[in-house]
């Protein structure tokens, strides 16, 4: 658990563009009448894409647009880790991942380079204002670590020289190239790809090649003929019970054939009326003791 | 290896295009019709003769799972929940197929709801996986357009899919705290019964799957039960996406069969163990959670769920963190112990409580700043949170540890030897070992 608080200093309000809060209420469709809390996350996020971070105003903001308890969006706000409750730097809040895959490839030089470029301690800024940054747990790209964030792109396969060229690059405004920044492609192997190499896997001749799909069509197949067997025999009895007595109204096949079982299990009721004692019915009837 | 036709996910490193275009010419999307006339009961059956077993570490089998749903509706929707919230560290495989091949995973979507009753999905996607989310939230929209889901889509089941996401809490990845925070509360995990199978998402039927094992549905169902399963070794076959990180020379996402050796993975995909087999020191075979096997115990070891529980460990989600010989290993134990501390959800005392006091714990041990008789005592420890709260997470805290303190005690107690005999304060960058 990590125990965070919101800032000190706080704006006075918070309101959405008009764009942002048309997408709000179009979140808001994704999840059934009356659970419109569940969009809670997204609209924090995009409180905090809009502001760069979430401030208290924000918070009672979200809790009136979604008709929740303050006290249940502040717990949200301070549970999950990715909002943040202070202004980070201008440019950029760097998020060095450090936990074990990529600490063992060396995320502990990129965060010496952020406690010596940026600030000592993390979430603090920059003296230009620019930067900020922070440790943050596994960011899901181990294979290309170590990696970085920046919302909302990633910057994988680092070194203390590329990370460092990253950080001049952001401060002079170079557009940045997300992805690994070394001359590899996404997670593939750096020496070049060593599988996925047979061209027929994209020429289109995969479609229509499954065994599943012709067992899928053998039990359609068979489920058709069982229920057209079934059928048959249903018209079948139909037109048996209907045969000794074609006076009769014609009744659906399915009464008819309930109706034929039950004048079967007549006899059989009978007999069950008489007590069993009764020595009529009894099978020892007619033996003398 | 496995052969390059027998691979599911073929874009999986997005050398072609990830949308329905290039999926459709993949082989996507193909047929999907057929295997939702040949019913639920048959889509169930296909599954369970398959033998997928489930691909987000429990190793549950999928289409058991999903038989557990209500057969017949009682008036509640039903509803799917992908877990996309990959967090768990050394795991980076649901990233590549959100990114790279979307459309399996909508495809899947559509199928496994046919399958279980439901006519809404959401996908639960981790918040730090933002262009992963668009990629995803692209696909299923092209899906729409095509008339492929939606209300009045061409497979004659109405389907709506959603995205959602969190903000950073890998709790989220545990089935029932993931429906707490697809609810909009903190992610803490619910006491089971009821299951979600009963009472999930909005107090409805639900099922929670990985993204991987709904991803590899369809090919499953079109390419037959018994291709499934003739890969791998009995009760663990299939073909798993395996991730390589750390000291390789070539780290990388890949598919191959279960049960392949783990030497066999890591030379021919990894590119080696750096600085050579012989300076391969331990690994951990499926995620952060998963207790650390020494290198000795790697020679025959076959990556699988069997394979792995044989050196007590487990197989988890099948990726692979290799640590070479300059690796401290204690710091690094010490830094997933920081790892679970930071990610506990409070809820439960044991947990919260006990991951920091481990954390702390360790790093003392770390630098050798503690006591023989400690180790005993946090051994102790770790069996006091392990199986005392509601969900996985104080297990998942107390393995690693126990795995280290299995494996390692020596080099613990060499440490605090070193230490005693030259009693001060250094603090070290440990981690920097040579490289």
């Amino acid at each position: 658990m990590s125990v965070r608080r919101l800032a000190s200093e706080q704006p006075s309000s918070f309101a959405f563009t008009p764009e942002n809060l048309a997408w709000a209420q179009k979140q808001l469709l994704k999840f059934p009448e009356g659970k419109q809390a569940s969009a809670v996350i997204p609209i924090l996020w995009r409180v905090q894409e809009q502001e760069g971070w979430v401030s208290e105003p924000s918070i009672r903001w979200v809790g009136e647009f979604l008709d929740m308890p303050f006290i249940r969006v502040l717990e949200i706000a301070t549970f999950y880790t990715m909002f943040l409750l202070a202004p980070v730097g201008k440019k950029a809040h760097i998020q060095v991942c450090g936990t074990t895959p990529c600490m063992i490839r060396g995320a502990g030089r990129l965060l010496n380079v952020c406690r010596e470029r940026i600030h000592h301690d993390p979430f603090h800024i920059s003296a230009n204002g620019d930067l900020s940054w922070e440790e943050v747990e596994c960011l899901g790209a181990c294979v290309n670590a170590p990696m970085v964030q920046i919302v909302p792109d990633t910057y994988e396969d680092l070194t203390v020289e590329s990370f460092n060229k990253l950080i001049d690059d952001i401060e002079a405004g170079v557009p940045l190239k997300p992805g690994p920044q070394i001359a590899r492609h996404y997670s593939a192997p750096e020496t070049g790809f060593r599988v996925l190499t047979t061209e027929s896997l994209y020429d289109g001749s995969m479609i229509g090649q499954g065994a599943g799909l012709a067992a899928a069509r053998d039990a359609i197949a068979a489920r058709a003929a069982a229920e057209a067997e079934a059928a048959k025999a249903a018209a079948e009895a139909a037109k048996a019970a209907a045969d000794p007595a074609p006076a009769e109204a014609p009744a659906a096949p399915a009464v008819k054939a309930q109706a034929e079982a039950d004048k079967e299990k007549v006899p059989n009721i009978a007999p069950q009326n008489v007590p069993a004692s009764d020595p009529a019915v009894r099978p020892d009837a007619g033996k003398k003791e | 290896m496995l052969a390059d036709k027998d691979r599911i996910f073929t874009n999986i490193y997005g050398h072609h295009d990830w949308g329905l275009k290039g999926a459709l010419q993949r082989g996507s999307w193909d047929g999907t019709k057929t295997i939702l006339e040949a019913g639920r009961d048959w889509i169930i059956d296909q599954m369970k003769a398959s033998g997928l077993r489930g691909r987000g570490g429990a190793g549950f089998s999928t289409g058991l799972k999903w038989s557990f749903m209500p057969k017949k509706n009682d008036g509640r929707p039903h509803y799917l929940v992908i877990n996309a919230d990959e967090s768990e560290p050394g795991t980076c495989k649901d990233r590549e197929i959100l990114r790279h091949d979307p459309h399996h995973l909508v495809e899947g979507a559509l199928i496994a709801s046919f399958a279980m009753g439901a006519h809404v999905a959401y996908i639960y996607v981790r918040g730090e996986f933002i262009r992963e989310r668009e990629h995803l939230q692209a696909a299923i929209d092209q899906a729409y357009e095509a008339r492929l889901i939606g209300k009045n889509n061409v497979h004659g089941w109405d389907m709506d899919i959603y995205v959602a996401h969190g903000a950073g809490a890998y709790i989220c990845g545990e089935e029932t705290a993931l429906l707490e925070s697809l609810e909009g509360k903190k992610g803490q995990p619910r006491l089971k019964p009821p299951f979600p199978a009963n009472v999930g998402l909005y107090g409805c039927p639900t099922t929670v799957n990985n993204v991987e094992s709904i991803a590899v549905a369809p090919t499953i169902l079109r390419r037959g039960a018994a291709w499934f399963s003739s890969i791998g070794r009995p009760n663990n076959v299939g073909t798993k996406l395996f991730g390589i990180s750390g000291h390789v020379n070539t780290p990388c996402i890949v598919e191959e069969a279960m049960g392949i050796p783990f030497r066999e993975l890591i030379e021919k995909h990894g590119g080696g163990v750096r600085g050579g087999w012989d300076n391969l020191l331990a690994i951990i075979p499926g995620g952060a959670s998963c207790p650390i096997i020494p290198a000795k115990d790697c020679e025959e070891l076959i990556m699988d769920f069997d394979g792995t529980r044989a050196v007590k460990s487990s197989f988890g989600t099948a990726g692979v963190l290799v640590m070479d010989k300059s690796t401290d290993v204690i710091k690094a134990i010490a830094r997933i112990a920081s790892f679970f501390k930071h990610e506990s959800c409070g809820q439960c005392t044991p947990c919260r409580e006990g991951t920091g006091w481990m954390w702390r714990v360790m790093e003392r041990m770390a630098r050798g700043e503690a006591e023989k008789r400690e180790i005993d005592m946090l051994l102790q420890v770790t069996t006091q949170i392990e199986g005392h709260t509601i969900c996985a997470l104080g297990d998942a805290a107390a393995w690693p540890i126990q795995g280290l303190i299995r494996h390692f005690r020596p080099l613990i107690e060499e440490r605090i030897d070193l230490y005693s005999a030259n009693p001060k304060p250094v603090e070290r960058e440990m981690m920097e070992a040579a490289e």
